[in-house]
């Protein structure tokens, strides 16, 4: 194909929305590696002393290793949860399995603010205000819908005749989704296990309603950090973060191609 | 009908967890926005009393408004190339869209603030060459906060218009190039056309995102740019005013609902929602 004036036009558009999407997070690589005690570019030499700061840090230490916690039980409850109520909608397929799927994705409709206000109040009831369970049962009806949504478009492309094969067989409907559906969908299901953990590892407004002094998750810690003095160990942990997203992203493009 | 009640067994406990601990709490809003302080309809009659409340909520729609055009054409731009053109760098200009999705908003926003904040990296830099004198306001104006949305937002438009795309056939557009028509003209009204699905579900993804968005606004806003989540969270926070904040979450709500009622018309909202490819 010749370079065409459309076709340049795009093309040089599109790698100028891109390095606006990419450059501003890199950002914070140079900044994290100040050798001053404020935000800004290296001065006189690169410094590592805002990493040794992080790592040093038990507040820092303790809300990372929380927020990896909350959001591994986080994607087991919601990948357990969501994975049947997708089978068992996908088996029945008709008006009422549609309007509960529905309902299952609410939380992406409902403006956060909105749902941690709702969350608050009912969690005072309960009693779970400034507990892990209470940040943990409130992460998991977030990270649902994520969870429904990809295991339903697994199902999707699942033959019908399967399991009802298995069923004909005489397998239970318990034992033909152990070894017929799950091995099928799984692919389904760990992508909306690790989406349920970003969904936990990265939420903030929530943790905000729910958590006083008792739970501290890295998301909190940030917020506070920005509001309050913005310190360099803050570019620290987003360069770790962003190395992290960085490399999980390059093992998923290698292993899509 | 017993084995409808297996199915049943299995989507009963998400779909209860959902309803008791979240559509309830939701519903429940409505009922403390007519409770406190007293009983009545007096936080609506007060909401909509209030200069400043129709400000934020001109303010949220305005600032909703401008980051979906905003996205929709950057997005559309990175999603035809990436459809089109990309050949061998496709995977890197998807990974390329992938990458800022998949860091936090919380991150991204804290970049900006580095960026465009008074003693920020662009000032800095402008003032060391000498392009300016004194620092430009950047951020704690709507121009930050609409910068740093449109850079979160961006990839909710990108996705949904490339999934779109790449089940178009490239034929249409050989046929009417093949018949004479100019490559423009063959885009203008034979590919662009095709487009408007995806074009519709992401401005709809975005513009429901934003309506409600909450960190963002408050970091880049500096308090000065109060959308209306973050006028909620004042309320309580400042003033305890949990009737009033419930009864603009009632409201925020309500608008959201009937964006969506509304783009029901246009959007394919199962498509949009239910069926998103990640």
């Amino acid at each position: 194909m010749t370079r065409s004036p459309l076709r340049i036009l795009f093309s040089t558009g599109s790698w100028a929305v891109l390095a606006f999407l990419v450059l501003p997070i890199l950002i914070v690589i140079p900044v994290s590696l100040t050798d001053t005690s404020f935000i800004g570019l290296p001065r006189e030499h690169l410094s590592l002393q805002h990493f040794e700061t992080f790592l040093e840090s038990p507040k820092w230490l303790h809300a990372t290793w929380t927020s990896i916690w909350i959001g591994a039980v986080v994607a087991v409850a919601a990948t357990t949860l969501g994975t049947a109520f997708s089978i068992g909608c996908w088996f029945l397929s008709d008006r009422a399995a549609m309007i509960a799927r529905w309902v299952m994705i609410v939380p992406i409709l409902v403006p956060p603010v909105v749902q941690s206000l709702g969350f608050y109040k009912f969690w005072v009831t309960l009693g779970l205000i400034d507990s892990h369970t209470g940040v943990i049962l409130a992460h998991t009806l977030l990270g649902l819908p994520y969870v429904t949504i990809s295991v339903f478009a697994a199902l999707a492309n699942l033959d019908r005749r399967l399991p009802q094969a298995a069923r004909n067989l005489g397998a239970s409907l318990g034992m033909t989704i152990r070894t017929v559906i799950v091995p099928a969908i799984r692919p389904g299901m760990i992508t909306g296990g690790v989406f349920a953990f970003i969904v936990s590892f990265d939420e903030i407004v929530g943790v905000l309603f729910l958590t006083v002094r008792r739970v501290e998750t890295l998301p909190k810690m940030i917020w506070e950090g920005i509001q309050e003095s913005v310190d360099p160990v803050i570019a620290a942990v987003a360069t770790i973060l962003v190395f992290i997203t960085l490399l999980i992203t390059l093992f998923g493009m290698l292993r899509s191609k | 009908m017993n084995e409808k009640l297996r199915y049943w067994m299995l989507v009963l406990p998400g779909l209860a967890v959902m309803v008791i601990f979240y559509i309830w709490p939701v519903l429940n809003i409505w009922g403390i926005s007519v409770t406190e302080p007293a009983a009545g309809l007096g936080n609506y009659t007060r909401m909509f009393d209030s200069r400043a409340v129709q400000v934020s909520f001109v303010l949220t729609f305005r600032i909703a408004a401008i980051t979906t055009v905003a996205c929709l054409i950057l997005g559309y731009v990175v999603a035809y190339t990436i459809a089109n053109f990309a050949g061998r760098v496709r995977p890197l200009m998807l990974g390329l869209v992938l990458l800022p999705f998949w860091v936090s908003v919380l991150i991204r926003s804290f970049a900006w603030i580095v960026l465009l904040g008074r003693s920020g990296l662009v000032n800095d830099t402008l003032i060391g060459a000498g392009l300016i004198a004194t620092p430009i306001r950047f951020m704690h104006n709507e121009l930050g906060v609409l910068i740093a949305m449109v850079h979160v937002m961006l990839p909710f438009a990108v996705l949904p218009m490339l999934t779109n795309m790449r089940g178009i056939s490239d034929s249409y557009m050989k046929a009417a190039r093949g018949l004479g028509a100019s490559e423009w003209r063959a885009f203008r009204e034979v590919y662009f056309p095709q487009t408007l699905p995806g074009v519709f579900s992401g401005g709809l993804l975005v513009f429901v995102l934003s309506l409600g968005f909450y960190v963002t606004p408050a970091l880049l806003g500096g308090g000065r740019v109060m959308m209306i989540s973050e006028y909620i969270t004042y309320q309580i926070q400042e003033f305890l005013n949990w009737g009033l904040g419930a009864a603009l979450s009632v409201v925020l709500l309500l608008a959201t609902a009937l964006v969506l009622l509304v783009a029901a018309r246009f959007v394919n909202l199962r498509k949009t929602f239910l069926e998103r490819s990640s």
